[in-house]
């Protein structure tokens, strides 16, 4: 088997399961529950939540543990604008963004609210100018994601928080669902930030928002307190500490991981450059982790399909979009029609290898000539 | 360029024959708290010089931070004592500050070194002035004082300057008691107490199970943040139930306070003299509460012969609450669990007590056995500044 769909979702490392399970056996108490039993599980909580506060480095009263990045972009969104009604009805954000910020915006936007789309340059990078010609009509919230997730564009966070930071009015709400674990970073300058552990080795199932301590927040689950009051719900206590463990194992040696990813994306890339028929999407100033390709004259589902039979498993852009015929972000991006429906992404991780890479590109090869000859006898 | 951290250490300097003393707990304190830092710590008769990774300055300087004993400090550069090396450097450096006006100040300790201090200031605010623009020499408000301290084979070269904590080195005084209840003042008290050097444990008196657990959960949370100024405490809980039920029984509801007050500090006194400790501290601040007034105060004082250091007692409720904010205490305090000074209180607790009457409800019941065994009953819990993890199979 060769896995690269890493930024879809990650295997578990062993050590966090671990975790979980021996959370889930040994800590039966409620965290919320007053007696002994309770309290043990509130004090490991407490600690687990520190200890994500700190690789962080936030305070543990911004950490608002949630089932999801989506759940935690969904709370971000939904939230703020709910929890301030007197600013301007008026929200920014890319087409580049993940379908749950996406969708939430739409809904929004059916709720009266303005959307505004800043424009994109052609390197995939927002556009400053015209994101502050949309700031200075005040926004109550700008969502803009650090890494996208089909071409791996990363934006330039410290010049759009330095621009955002201007207007007091408005809130800048990052989603680092592909930064997290990969790239190191700092959350200066941001009100608000999404993750989910499953993208770096830990568990399906939770995910994080960070708020900051000044930033005001509605709740989408009402119930009281819980890990925190924006989000209800028994604390999921093996969750939130199996979620501690993988974010610390996560950013231990980062940056040598991030520069062995580079040397194997280099690799990867040079390999890919010699065969004509594959263009490649993702450019030098992309994440590392991912690489986008399109093979114009094959469906990117049966490529998927073919690829699947010799057990090699790549995307078609990224797992969540729900229409699946063209690629929104290369559409963004303002690429030929028969690159946007014909993208594949592929995504790589520490521990993927350069013979893995290899084979793949060996299967890569022999699939494209099947699937085309097929083609040719039409 | 090599930066060092210099410490000045301020109040230790007025204490002569005992000054060594001083300094070398200061120099072991500062070397607990860098442990995990990659420091040399060197020191003479009035410095003290750290050496550091620059990647760790932030780190080190949090260490700094939470030291008792060092008046100012900087974060200096180390050139070596040549004065054209030293003109050429300091010019270096001075072009990345922005500034209209300065003033030199040279200090020679190096006596051997040829360029007099007196000739030695206008010679380098000259060099200075030719080489970088648009600045003037102001000896009265400049924008930056350029110091030079000229040594043998190395000077240091500064212009920022930071306050430390001040006080004296944990540990320059014996033991004390504190009374650690969990609200706002008995930490700040704490710290204050740490501040004039005394090496504190603290006692927190648990009504189980009138008190939750998590009363004295937030008691050592507070504990850790107190330990922050030190290397451990060691934190004394009183199993106080008893004393207090029977208190409750026993007394009439208005002496009630007062009464628990005296069993509380004759138990400090005993806990003090098992310790080898020398006072009892506590928050108490004067007329706050009923049993603050000085005549309350007067009555259940009269237990004891040990001194009882109040550090807040002269201060307002919110000149406490700002100190418990800086030490990062307040947010902990006010989280609402009972401890045993909110329970059982009466409706209306005597203001001016009496001392015969106190004697007299006292006699009713045999507190000295009560006390005895409680004291025994008193459990010990080490809170140490180690930040060790007490999950570290899970996390």
């Amino acid at each position: 088997m060769i896995y690269l769909d890493y930024s879809a979702t990650t295997p578990v490392v062993p050590e966090v399961l671990e975790t979980f399970c021996k959370t889930t056996k040994n800590y039966i108490g409620n965290p919320n529950s007053l007696h002994k039993l309770g309290m043990e599980s509130r004090h490991l909580m407490d600690t687990a939540t520190q200890q994500v506060a700190d690789l962080f480095g936030v305070k543990k009263e911004e950490i608002i543990f949630t089932s999801s990045a989506s759940e935690a972009n969904n709370t971000a969104l939904l939230g703020v604008v709910e929890s301030y009604p007197k600013r301007n009805k008026k929200i920014v954000t890319t087409k580049l963004e993940h379908s749950s910020v996406l969708e939430t915006v739409s809904y929004l936007e059916k709720k009266g609210y303005e959307v505004g789309y800043v424009k994109i340059l052609k390197n995939g990078q927002v556009d400053l100018d015209d994101l502050q010609r949309l700031l200075k009509e005040d926004p109550v919230l700008v969502s803009i994601g650090w890494i996208n997730s089909e071409v791996g564009i990363i934006q330039d966070m410290k010049a759009i928080t330095n621009l955002v930071k201007q207007y007091p009015k408005t809130l800048l709400h990052v989603d680092g669902t592909q930064i997290v674990g990969k790239v190191p970073i700092t959350l200066d300058g941001i009100d608000l930030f999404s993750c989910s552990a499953h993208k770096f080795f830990g568990l399906k199932g939770i995910g994080c928002l960070i708020k900051k301590e000044k930033v005001e927040l509605e709740p989408l689950i009402h119930g009281g307190k819980s890990q925190t009051i924006y989000r209800s719900g028994t604390p999921a206590l093996a969750l939130i500490v199996s979620f501690a463990k993988a974010l610390r194992l996560a950013l231990t040696d980062l940056d040598q991981k991030y520069h062995y990813v580079q040397k194997l994306n280099q690799f990867l890339k040079e390999e890919l450059k010699k065969h004509s028929y594959i263009v490649i999407n993702s450019d030098d100033t992309c994440s590392p982790y991912i690489i986008s390709i399109s093979i114009p004259n094959i469906k990117p589902e049966t490529m998927l399909h073919a690829l699947d039979e010799k057990e090699v498993y790549i995307s078609t852009k990224t797992a969540c979009a729900k229409d699946t015929s063209r690629s929104l972000t290369l559409e963004t991006l303002q690429k030929a029609k028969e690159i946007t429906t014909s993208s594949l992404r592929i995504s790589l991780s520490y521990i993927t290898t350069e013979e893995e890479l290899q084979q793949f590109l060996k299967i890569l090869k022999e699939c494209y000539h099947a699937l085309n000859l097929r083609k040719e006898e039409y | 360029m090599e930066r060092v951290i210099l410490i000045k250490y301020g109040e230790l300097t007025t204490k002569k024959g005992n000054r060594n003393f001083f300094v070398r707990t200061l120099y072991e304190n500062i070397k607990h708290k860098l442990k995990d830092c990659h420091v040399t710590i060197s020191k003479d008769i009035s410095r003290m010089y750290i050496e550091f990774e620059e990647s760790e300055l932030s780190k080190v300087l949090d260490g700094i931070n939470h030291v008792f004993g060092i008046h100012m400090y900087h974060v200096a550069y180390k050139i070596p004592t040549d004065l054209e090396t030293m003109k050429e450097e300091i010019v270096k450096i001075l072009k990345r500050e922005k500034f209209k006006t300065f003033k030199v100040e040279t200090k020679r300790s190096d006596k051997n070194f040829p360029v007099k201090t007196l000739e030695m200031n206008p010679l380098l605010g000259s060099h200075i002035l030719k080489n970088i623009n648009d600045i003037k020499v102001d000896v009265h408000n400049p924008d930056i004082l350029v110091r030079l301290e000229i040594r043998e084979n190395y000077s240091y070269f500064y212009i920022q300057y930071y306050y430390g904590l001040g006080g004296y080195p944990v540990g320059t005084q014996p033991r004390g008691m504190l009374m650690l209840s969990g609200g706002i003042d008995s930490p700040v008290a704490g710290f204050l107490a740490l501040k004039r050097g005394i090496k504190i444990e603290a006692v927190y008196f648990e009504a189980l199970p009138h008190t939750s657990l998590e009363a004295r959960n937030k008691v050592m949370e507070l504990s850790k943040k107190l330990v922050n100024y030190t290397d451990e405490i060691k934190l004394h809980v009183v199993p106080f139930t008893k004393i207090q039920e029977t208190i409750y029984k026993e007394v009439p509801s208005n002496y009630c306070i007062t009464i628990m007050r005296r069993m509380m500090y004759r138990i400090m006194e005993q806990l003090a003299r098992k310790r080898k400790a020398f006072a009892i501290i506590n928050g108490e601040s004067i007329g706050q509460v009923a049993s603050q007034t000085l005549t309350s105060m007067y009555v259940i004082n009269q237990v004891t012969n040990m001194p009882v250091i109040r550090p807040v007692a002269c201060l307002d409720k919110l000149e406490i609450i700002d100190i418990a904010k800086k030490i990062d205490t307040y947010d902990i305090s006010i989280l609402p669990y009972e401890d045993c000074c909110t329970i059982f209180v009466p409706k209306h607790p005597v203001i001016n007590p009496n001392l015969e009457d106190a004697i007299k409800f006292e006699k009713k019941f045999n507190f000295e056995k009560l006390i005895e065994e409680t004291v025994d009953q008193t459990q010990v819990i080490s809170i140490t500044d180690q930040k060790t993890c007490d999950y570290q199979e899970l996390l």
